[in-house]
């Protein structure tokens, strides 16, 4: 008899997160993710595996876990990923390894991304292995952007043999994954121990470089590197364009969640940077992003957080589980309502000027179009609101790099299935390529890219 | 880590530093900043560059201890201490090119990103005349470095204390109005004193050049928390700036932001003093 639901993981309750940045869910123990790995049919056909964009071997680490040999469950994993504990949180599993799971339709989908989360903190906590530093081939590579591509990039090629140095713009490495995803989803030294096991491994992280700036894409190659990757991501935020955006008050996405998770201005006076939410915060979209920052705005001090969203709920482009935690902690959904005026008083933002919307006839991206509904303007009485509508291309590599070739968009044009961009020997992938997409989709671009660099280099 | 090569002071709560970083001294030029964080609690500050030696990979930077965190560098780094981070060279260099006759206007703490702008006119060949200000006397600082790059040099101050006395736009509106041919002028200071200069050049037709400090965390173009609205349209000081032509930036939106945070600012600087009642050894 096979257990029909998914084994549960213990959460905080909400009542007691909405006031720390402490992760919300708890993880499952050993018993919890035995029980819950005996679910797994091992049906043979695996298409969890393809569902995967890494392509870990799930059935071979499942059945490991089945068995309590978590030590081989996460090195199974670590073959194909090299950020578990990472991709464990904050994948989409529902839309991939669990979407096709053999076992979804009938019952739960056995919960891979909890277990590949189990295993990785298992090994958090157990020490260690399979850290072996492969032997160098005498080639180098470069690249440019700590973030989940690069990252990818990094752990592949240096398992191949390559010589690796990867250059950050921040402080810090980790991109997106430190800068954007709070500490509540994704604690922020989960992250910088899956990094430090990159550098055990012999990968060197070089903080602080403006590439593009101290030197162009151009003498990386011309020096030291036998080929480049281009992985700096989706970092210019997107604005709305409507008046009043410039008043104090209205926050990009991108400034909310940077001044919180990469700063810790939740903890200023502390540490120096200080952030700002009034009583009622407003988030303007509806991904997962928007879902941070209101689940954000709540844990610093707002009363009321509101998402404000043009759509109705079935087109919310978030995570079910994020929309789910959101509502948990007390987010509210003003849905078929677009911002059309912020308001300000010396200044400083007082209201919102909102019309409602209806939806029409599908759009190219196949949802319903919204559309005004005339003479129904509102005004929500806000002093903060963070835009959360989505990101363009890092300007700076594109800018500085002449004959790399972009599309409308700003974003850089390479091969799919190789990554390879318009300049012999540089490669690129992730949002700096796509425009903002998941963690995942990032990484297996950069495995893809990795592939290919390799089979480049061994010509 | 990036170790503090030398350090002096130019006046009250003004100090120079030259700090070790060879790659943005190979790269950096004028108009351009670095961002820096002190340490592991800092916050990432915008600076501009003052000079760059490439031979030594030094860095100069003039820093005015306004809040806590310049507050204490200025008391607790010293020449031979390292600061943990230091990112460079970003934003757009100043175009620097032969116009003819330029005017360099710096007030305050502006003297010191102006002056490798107004050395580097001259070096193309520009006539430059240099207009600095200060409060006071005890305020001005590169008054020997800007006279070493200025054709003429014009010096005020607001108390009459040193030069004459009066503001940086009395003697820049007088040359306009001398009937004098001006080809370029750049205003770098206070908001306050950026609008006034824009104004006054405005109804001669002169290109203005103002360089915009707004707030920022990244300094990349990621934050967007530096936008300007240049005329008419929202541009990011980081990476579109932080030069801007001054007749068409909204100055008074550019105040209003740099001042958001000032209860922030205070409480920052109430609890740094509350752990240094003495104050620091200089």
């Amino acid at each position: 008899m096979i257990q029909e639901k998914q084994t549960p993981m213990r959460e905080q309750p909400a009542a007691e997160r909405v006031h720390n940045f402490n992760e919300v869910p708890l993880g499952y123990t050993p018993d919890e993710a035995v029980q819950e790995a005996e679910r797994c049919l091992q049906c043979g056909h695996a298409p969890c595996v393809k569902g995967c964009p890494v392509g870990i071997d799930i059935p071979g680490f499942l059945e490991h876990v089945k068995n309590r040999e978590f030590a081989k469950a996460i090195s199974v994993i670590k073959q194909d990923n090299a950020l578990p504990a990472v991709c464990g949180r904050v994948c989409p599993q529902e839309n991939q390894c669990q979407g096709v799971c053999t076992l979804a339709g009938r019952f739960d989908p056995v919960a891979i991304g909890r277990l590949e989360r189990f295993c990785a903190d298992w090994e958090a906590e157990n020490g260690a292995v399979d850290m072996e530093k492969p032997a160098e081939n005498g080639k180098k590579i470069a690249i440019i952007g700590a973030g989940p591509a690069g990252l990818t990039v990094a752990g592949e090629m240096r398992r191949r043999g390559y010589a690796v140095t990867m250059f950050e713009l921040l402080h810090v490495a980790g991109g997106v994954l430190m800068y954007g995803i709070p500490e509540f989803r994704l604690p922020k030294d989960i992250v910088q121990r899956e990094i430090r096991a990159l550098c055990e491994m012999g990968v060197d992280v070089e903080v602080n470089q403006v590439v593009g700036r101290t030197q162009t894409v151009q003498e990386l190659l011309d020096g030291d590197y036998d080929a480049v990757f281009i992985g700096t991501g989706a970092g210019l935020p997107r604005f709305l364009g409507v008046p009043g955006e410039s008043l104090n008050g209205v926050f990009s996405a991108n400034e909310f969640l940077t001044r919180t998770n990469l700063m810790k201005a939740y903890l200023f006076p502390e540490y120096d940077t200080p952030i700002k939410v009034g009583e009622r915060v407003v988030t303007v979209g509806g991904g997962n992003v928007a879902m941070d920052a209101s689940r954000t705005a709540l844990r610093l001090g707002a009363k009321e957080s509101v998402i404000v969203y043009r759509r109705s709920e079935d087109e919310l482009p978030a995570r079910a589980e994020e929309v789910h935690h959101a509502k948990e902690e007390g987010v509210q959904f003003q849905l078929l309502t677009n911002p059309i005026e912020f308001i300000g008083e010396k200044g400083n933002l007082k209201a919102i000027r909102c019309i409602k919307m209806e939806l029409g006839e599908p759009d190219d991206s196949g949802r319903r179009r919204p559309v005004p509904i005339e003479g129904s303007e509102f005004e929500i009485e806000a002093t903060t609101v963070v835009i959360a509508v989505g990101n363009g291309p890092h300007p700076l590599i594109p800018q500085t790099t002449p004959n790399l070739d972009l599309n409308r968009w700003g974003s850089i044009v390479a091969d799919p299935e190789t990554g390879l961009t318009s300049i012999r020997g540089v490669y690129a992938g992730g949002d700096i390529v796509t425009g903002a997409a998941t963690v995942i989709e990032a990484m297996g671009a950069g495995k893809r890219a990795a592939a290919a660099m390799h089979a480049y280099l061994s010509d | 880590m990036y170790k503090i090569l030398k350090k002096q002071t130019l006046g009250p709560s003004i100090r120079e530093y030259i700090i070790e970083a060879p790659d943005v001294a190979r790269a950096g030029k004028a108009g351009q900043f670095i961002v820096l964080r002190l340490h592991e609690r800092g916050e990432r500050i915008p600076l501009t560059i003052v000079e760059c030696n490439p031979e030594t990979g030094g860095v100069t930077l003039v820093v005015q201890e306004v809040g806590k965190s310049t507050r204490e560098m200025g008391d607790q780094f010293h020449e031979g201490d390292t600061i943990l981070d230091f990112a460079g060279p970003l934003g757009e260099a100043t175009d620097i090119e032969n116009f003819g006759t330029v005017i360099c206007i710096g007030g305050g703490l502006g003297i010191a990103p102006l002056y490798p702008i107004a050395r580097d006119l001259k070096a193309a060949g520009n006539e430059v005349i240099g207009i600095i200000g200060a409060r006071n006397k005890e305020l001005m600082f590169y008054e020997d470095r800007m006279a070493a790059v200025c054709d003429e040099l014009i010096v005020k101050t607001d108390d009459g204390s040193h030069g004459t006395q009066g503001f940086v736009s009395d003697p820049l509106k007088e040359i306009l109005e001398s009937g004098r041919t001006i080809n370029h002028v750049w205003a770098i200071g206070p908001a306050i004193m950026m609008k006034v200069c824009a104004d006054v050049t405005r109804p001669f037709e002169v290109p203005t050049i103002v360089s915009l400090n707004s707030v920022m965390i990244d300094g990349t173009g990621m934050c967007g928390g530096c936008r300007v609205d240049v005329n008419g349209t929202a541009k990011f000081a980081c990476v579109d700036g932080p030069e801007f032509d001054g007749h068409q930036v909204d100055f008074d939106l550019l105040m209003s932001r740099q001042g958001y945070y000032h209860e922030e600012e205070t409480c920052s600087m109430d609890d740094y003093m509350s752990k240094y009642p003495e104050g620091v050894e200089q």
